[in-house]
């Protein structure tokens, strides 16, 4: 299963791959990183088909997750991927937009790895 | 004929006695002048009693010319001087008698009625030019009074206005005290804003700190298994990514250590102690700040934040917490700008701040832009004055740009510039000299 995570933080990058270490190696899931909204855009115009599953932070400079989502939402419908939003502010407005905007699923900083994997691995069946 | 002189001047005395009546010279002179009429009796009596009737005269014309020198040069009969003016023409008509009388007796024998006729006039002469001058002398006196109650009017006055002195010294005193605790609480202010923006950017680096050591730990378990198994090569890559993680850990700790320290740095009290900064850096650390305060407060807020900073810029002499205020001040300003334009521009308004830092011969320039409301003519020339401001009671202290102004102006010899139009953008330049 492929994964974008989208994230202007470059550091979560080499998180995710060694958190997922043996998932990646077992190619249970492979990772791809996006540092903003506009990458992620950019990289699904490209190879949308490939991805099947985002993970987003919401809190970026420029175009934030939730814009991201509704623009996904919009854009890609056929086969529309999976989308996880993340958040440092876990609150209720935010978890709200992100909902009405069609998020499948919502995570908040800091994040449960273990969590996510459940999460992700309930997604992969 | 002689007598006249000294009547006069018995007539003289008596009268200023009497005028002195009531006035607060009264008791210094009334004795002496009771004394002094007297005395001009007797003298009349003693100098007739011993010389000619020409003596007499003399004597008696010095006495007046004495009298009236006195009272000229005397201070507290100044304004009496009316009384003895009169008296000239009998001061020279004695003289000239006595002088003929002492020198050319026969011709004073011969004339002698024409003399006597003209010292009785000129001693009429001065009860009819004392007739004229009571008028005169009724103004003095009002006058005189008058000036009496001027001058307690004048005391008045000034007692009140030394009150009045005294008391704008103690207002001021309380005001300058009130403005040090408004700048110290404008300060508390903009870190309260600053709390949940701190708070994010603290959270950020934590979280990347556990999560790098939560990382470790797995890793130092697969390498331990990778070990069991023989694979060395697998073993040295996750010892590899270990290392790795361990600085990362380090660097976001000191992330968030730089934070606090900002932090602090902001709040306490100024240092007024220039050092050497790197304005990049202490532009981006509030740009940051700020942005994340108002994500808090209004989280489905967003704007693109540009920053093109001179990397060439070298290190300026400057109070870094006091121009951190500055810059700040600006970002919250240009936030609220674009968050207000957003509320009426609708969907496709693209919100924007931008710093820029440069370099420009012997200074260099900070601008801070944003497309948001803009500064509407009217107002730009008040946007700097203490107080001011356009944010609903409350929101604003209206000090922000004003000490900006201060620290950027008085206190680093600097420039603040604002362009700006109406609707379209507003562009805080500061300029510092290197």
């Amino acid at each position: 299963m492929k994964i974008l995570v989208v994230d202007d933080e470059a550091d979560v990058q080499p998180l995710f791959l060694q958190r997922f270490r043996r998932e990646i190696r077992e190619h249970e899931f492979n990772f791809d990183f996006a540092l903003s909204g506009e990458e992620a855009l950019a990289y699904l115009h490209e190879r949308h088909t490939e991805i099947v599953l985002i993970l987003s932070d919401i809190n970026m400079p420029g175009m934030s997750g939730l814009e991201l989502l509704s623009r996904i939402r919009h854009e890609y419908d056929t086969p529309p991927p999976m989308v996880m939003m993340i958040t440092a502010y876990g609150d209720e407005e935010n978890h709200r937009q992100a909902m009405d905007r069609g998020a499948n699923d919502f995570l908040t900083k800091p994040l449960d790895f273990n969590l996510l994997k459940e999460k992700l691995k309930t997604f992969n069946r | 004929m002689g007598f006249f002189y000294y009547l006069a001047a018995f007539i003289i005395i008596r009268r200023l006695n009497k005028r002195l009546k009531g006035s607060s010279l009264y008791p210094k002179w009334h004795s002496l002048l009771n004394v002094a009429g007297i005395a001009a009796i007797l003298l009349f009596f003693a100098i007739h009693y011993i010389f000619n009737d020409g003596v007499v005269d003399l004597a008696g014309a010095a006495l007046l010319a004495g009298m009236a020198y006195y009272a000229d040069k005397e201070e507290d009969l100044k304004d009496w001087r009316i009384l003895f003016e009169p008296t000239y023409p009998l001061i020279g008509v004695g003289v000239i008698t006595g002088l003929i009388e002492l020198l050319v007796n026969s011709f004073y024998e011969k004339y002698d009625t024409y003399f006597q006729i003209a010292v009785t006039a000129a001693f009429v002469w001065i009860f009819a030019r004392w007739a004229a001058t009571k008028k005169q002398e009724e103004q003095l006196k009002v006058s005189i009074e008058r000036r009496a109650e001027l001058e307690v009017l004048v005391k008045e006055r000034t007692i009140e206005l030394q009150k009045q002195k005294t008391e704008l010294e103690e207002t001021l005193k309380e005001l300058k005290t009130t403005q040090s605790q408004l700048i110290q609480s404008e300060k508390m202010a903009s870190l309260g804003e600053l709390t949940a923006g701190i708070a994010h950017e603290i959270q950020n680096p934590l979280n990347f700190v556990n999560n790098f050591s939560d990382v470790s730990a797995e890793l130092i378990d697969e390498m331990e298994l990778e070990l069991n198994k023989g694979d060395t090569t697998e073993a040295l890559a996750i010892a590899a990514d270990i290392k790795q993680n361990l600085e990362k850990i380090r660097h976001h700790g000191q992330r968030a250590d730089g934070i606090v320290k900002g932090m602090l740095q902001h709040s306490r009290a100024s240092s007024n102690v220039k050092e050497p900064t790197n304005i990049n850096k202490l532009a981006d650390e509030y740009l940051r700040l700020a942005y994340h305060g108002l994500r808090a407060k209004d989280k489905s807020f967003n704007a693109d934040l540009q920053t093109s900073f001179d990397e060439g810029l070298p290190l300026v002499e400057m109070v870094p917490q006091d121009i951190g205020r500055v810059l700040l001040n600006l970002f919250n300003n240009a936030f609220y700008a674009i968050q207000k334009k957003q509320l009426i521009a609708g969907p496709d308004f693209k919100p924007s701040v931008s710093i820029l830092t440069a370099k420009k011969g012997k200074s260099i320039e900070i601008l801070v832009k944003d497309n948001g409301l803009g500064i509407p003519d009217n107002i730009k020339d008040k946007i700097l004055q203490p107080f001011f401001t356009t944010k609903p009671t409350g929101e604003g202290t209206g000090l922000g740009l004003s000490l900006s102004y201060d620290i950027v102006v008085k206190a680093h010899n600097g420039k603040i510039d604002v362009n700006s139009v109406e609707g379209e953008y507003t562009e805080f330049k500061i300029t510092l000299p290197l």
